[in-house]
């Protein structure tokens, strides 16, 4: 078997052990932490948290960690709520939101990483522009070509039904920073949160610029480096279906093809 | 920061933060819902603008708004603006300003129409049209019956309207700097505000930002209380840094609690649930708000269905084994609408209270949602101040819109779904009336670095700061006083307490501890900087309470509890000076409607 040798500074080292002093039930929590302005390799530090003291989420832990342990600890946080995408991070090996996955949920020590495969700039804070400029990239907004009436463009309930299950997604690119050929070619395909993103549009019936939007995925690293691997839908922290938004943008190029 | 020299903060300066300059037409601080309209508003204008933000935008809070927006489309049956604006200034209990509430709900009708134009999903009725809701204190023909005039992208409407907004920013190729701090604002020797300081969390480095108008978009401060529905970074910087410039903040004492919030967890639950069938009970199963507002009931407006379940509560009638918070029933309604309607809520509520609401109630209880006061401003978002007598003195250079602003729309107590309007309007307003008097690249006139070193003194007081105080339990600190002595009720004497439990806040806060020295995401320091803006907006908000010798809206006074127009119809001001002391004065409210085509409400009793 292959091996792979990491260059000596990215090479992560154990850190320091912080335990909680005279708790009945503990959960040790296990952290990325690495900081650009030293010129320190990256290391996990080991956290104890005393549960009977500590709300029942993982980012309640990592909010208790920086409050009472240890105040460098650096993450995103935001609504604490599942809806505004910040505190997604690698957790017990997979993606989701900090704010909304269980202590419990995780048998034995919970190991906290960065979403993986993206740049760090510290700690657990990953670097999204690049994703960022891909969501850009496809024109995320309503086209029409159309007058627009005085009052709204109506729409039936059915029509508006297809769009559930894709306007919901909240950016948070646990599904993309799950994807072995995001991984690979994060550079030029544009990975399940975009293409989502994408056919959001593609399937709201006021935009008249499908045939221009399909055109534009129309390459083989775009659209075509999805093989279907479905790491999207099964990490994705609330539910939707990337996979199969971007298996109907491929049905529909077949049927631009016909 | 008190018993610094400027000199040496001078030579730190010098050597330690390099600064880049950058020169705007227009700059925006915040990127949510009223700071991301205003930006690509001005964009379309052809001002060069700026959009400042100390989160990627789709993080804003205005994400998490869940139940609608309200605009008298008649969509669902008769209705009319001037319904609209009777209610709003109802619910205000008289203190919203009749000239901006009149301008909001006529501008409310074609905002919504143009969100929908962007874009927004929103849910459709069966003629295509777009969906809307009753909510709480929404009703036709002057209270005579319930409206249906809340707009709604199922429960997720704020994430429908945020994520449009941006997209729209993005079509308008505007410019933003994401993950930005901003510090303060810079004044010039007049007063006059000529931009703002900020620091790029990214890299470390210092910016400063140059532009003829600075709009405030930062929203409220909700993270002053234990808890909250707002989320963390809900700290309202820029109503301090409003504060730091010598400038007063108005109506603080209002701070509306949303009746349902998850009990523990905080988390909100919409009152679309009420609007869609939903209801509260007590511990013997009584549907209680029939009791206090036999009219509206679950349906009434927020401050009094919040004080009708602090009150079963306290007379013993409260649920659970503590009997400290009520249920909120929807397991009546049909799954289908459930799924259809209210998917984000049955989610939270599988989520962080473990109920499963086709099945069982949710346990909630008033929870701190929303910060009616603010910045105050006219109604074209110019910023004001009381200043030689004169109430509607405009400060240069400086406006504020959204939940930071007080325009005042919401007076004493904002209704549901008046919210997420009052930012795409204001937001529009401020756009606006920038393209009315900024030519575009109007050059910069050189001003004094004054203002610009107190700003970086202070990041670098705070930066080194090694006292013995932990800054987390400092902030708690503050959050438990601002929860037990400035809640849903208050009196005198537990708000005297309160106001000098904080002061000593305001001292520990000079002792306190900084653990990371870095300048890249150093999110220890910005909790500090955070923590200092909330600290003064948490005695803006307990001294204001003090003062205002009456209940009304939202501010209920057990000591005083009549309402009293005769000493009471006016706008608290409040400064902070920066030793932590506050000065209270007063404007008057605007009665007078902005146009003729609608007649001034007069204060009346206020029963749902």
């Amino acid at each position: 078997m292959a091996k792979f040798t990491l260059a000596a500074h990215a090479k992560v080292q154990s850190g320091k052990d912080f335990p909680a002093q005279g708790a009945q039930k503990t959960k040790k929590i296990k952290v990325y932490r690495w900081d650009p302005e030293t010129n320190q390799n990256p290391r996990v530090d080991s956290y104890e948290i005393d549960l009977d003291q500590c709300g029942p989420m993982v980012l309640d832990a990592l909010i208790k960690i920086k409050n009472e342990i240890d105040p460098t600890l650096t993450f995103r946080r935001s609504c604490r709520e599942g809806v505004c995408g910040s505190c997604a991070m690698n957790i017990d090996g997979t993606n989701t939101l900090a704010c909304t996955k269980y202590i419990q949920d995780v048998r034995g020590d919970i190991r906290v990483y960065p979403l993986p495969h993206m740049p760090v700039v510290k700690d657990l804070v990953p670097d999204l522009k690049g994703i960022y400029q891909q969501y850009q990239s496809i024109e995320p907004w309503l086209k029409n070509n159309q007058p627009a009436p005085n009052r709204e463009r109506l729409q039936t309930p059915e029509e508006r039904a297809r769009l559930d299950g894709l306007w919901e997604c909240i950016l948070c690119f646990s599904c993309s920073t799950s994807c072995p050929s995001y991984w690979w070619n994060g550079d030029r395909y544009l990975g399940p949160a975009v293409l989502l993103q994408a056919y959001r549009w593609i399937a709201d019936s006021r935009d008249t610029a499908t045939a221009d939007r399909l055109q534009q995925l129309e390459d083989p690293f775009k659209l075509y480096r999805c093989h279907t691997i479905m790491n999207c839908t099964k990490t994705c922290p609330k539910g939707l279906n990337p996979a199969k938004a971007i298996g109907e943008i491929k049905k529909l190029q077949m049927a631009r093809q016909l | 920061m008190a018993g610094h020299s400027t000199n040496k903060t001078t030579q730190v300066l010098g050597k330690a933060y390099p600064m880049t300059e950058h020169f705007y037409d227009v700059v925006v601080v915040g990127a949510g819902g009223a700071g991301l309209r205003a930006t690509f508003g001005l964009a379309e204008r052809g001002l060069k603008t700026a959009c400042i933000s100390k989160v990627f935008p789709t993080r804003s809070h205005t994400v998490a708004a869940q139940g609608g927006i309200s605009a008298a489309l008649g969509n669902m049956g008769a209705d009319d603006w001037r319904w609209h604006m009777y209610d709003t200034v109802k619910g205000s209990d008289w203190l919203g300003d009749q000239d901006a509430i009149e301008f909001m709900v006529r501008e409310a009708i074609p905002a919504i129409i143009e969100l929908e134009h962007y874009g927004v999903p929103f849910s459709r009725t069966v003629d295509g049209k777009i969906y809307q809701r009753p909510f709480g204190g929404m009703t036709t023909e002057y209270g005579k019956g319930i409206a249906q005039r809340t707009c709604a992208a199922a429960d997720r409407t704020g994430h429908a309207i945020l994520h449009t907004l941006y997209q729209q920013a993005l079509k308008h190729s505007a410019e933003f700097f994401i993950e930005y701090f901003v510090l303060d604002l810079i004044f010039d020797q007049q007063g006059v505000c000529r931009g703002v300081i900020a620091w790029n969390l990214d890299d470390g480095t210092i910016h400063q930002f140059r532009a003829h108008m600075v709009i405030l978009a930062t929203g409220g401060y909700g993270r002053a209380y234990f808890s909250c529905t707002s989320a963390h970074t809900c700290t309202g910087d820029g109503n301090a840094m409003v504060l730091r410039a010598g400038l007063p903040l108005q109506d603080m004492e209002f701070v509306q609690f949303h009746p349902t919030g998850i009990y523990g967890a905080g988390c909100l639950i919409t009152e679309g649930v009420r609007g869609e069938g939903g209801y509260l009970t007590n511990s013997v199963g009584e549907r209680f708000m029939e009791r206090y507002a036999p009219a509206a009931r679950d349906l009434a407006s927020r401050d009094v269905v919040s004080r009708s379940m602090t009150i079963e509560i306290r007379e013993g009638r409260g649920v659970g084994k503590l009997k400290d918070h009520i249920y909120l029933h929807l397991e009546h309604l049909d799954p289908k609408i459930i799924h259809e309607r209210l998917p984000g809520i049955a989610e939270t509520a599988r989520v962080f209270a473990g109920v499963d609401v086709t099945r069982e109630p949710i346990p909630v209880i008033p929870t701190c949602h929303y910060n009616m006061g603010g910045v105050p401003t006219n109604y074209r978002t110019e910023v004001v101040t009381l200043k030689d007598g004169n109430p509607d003195h405009v400060v240069s250079g400086l406006m504020a819109i959204g939940e930071a602003a007080c325009v005042s729309v919401h007076g004493a107590n904002r209704l549901g779904s008046n919210s997420l309007l009052d930012l795409v309007v204001f937001g529009r307003a401020a756009a606006n009336r920038c393209a009315e008097i900024i030519r575009p690249n109007t050059p910069h006139p050189e001003i004094t670095l004054q203002s610009m070193d107190m700003a970086l003194t202070r990041l670098d007081y705070f930066r080194h700061a090694k006292g013995s105080v932990l800054p987390a339990s400092l902030r708690l600190e503050m959050q438990r006083v601002m929860q037990n002595d400035c809640g849903v009720f208050r009196t005198g004497d537990i708000l005297q307490n309160g106001i000098e439990k904080l002061k000593e806040s305001w001292q520990k806060l000079q002792d306190v501890r900084v653990h990371d020295r870095s300048m890249v995401w150093n999110s220890d320091l910005v909790e500090v900087l955070e923590l200092d803006n909330l600290l003064y907006q948490a005695i803006a908000t307990i001294t204001s309470a003090h003062r205002r010798q009456e209940s009304r809206g939202a501010h209920a006074r057990e000591d005083f509890p009549k309402r009293m127009d005769d000493q009471w119809l006016k706008h608290t001001i409040v400064w902070i000076d920066d030793q932590g002391q506050a000065k209270i004065d007063f404007r008057p409210v605007h009665l007078q409607p902005l146009s003729k085509d609608v007649q001034s409400f007069p204060p009346k009793a206020r029963v749902y």
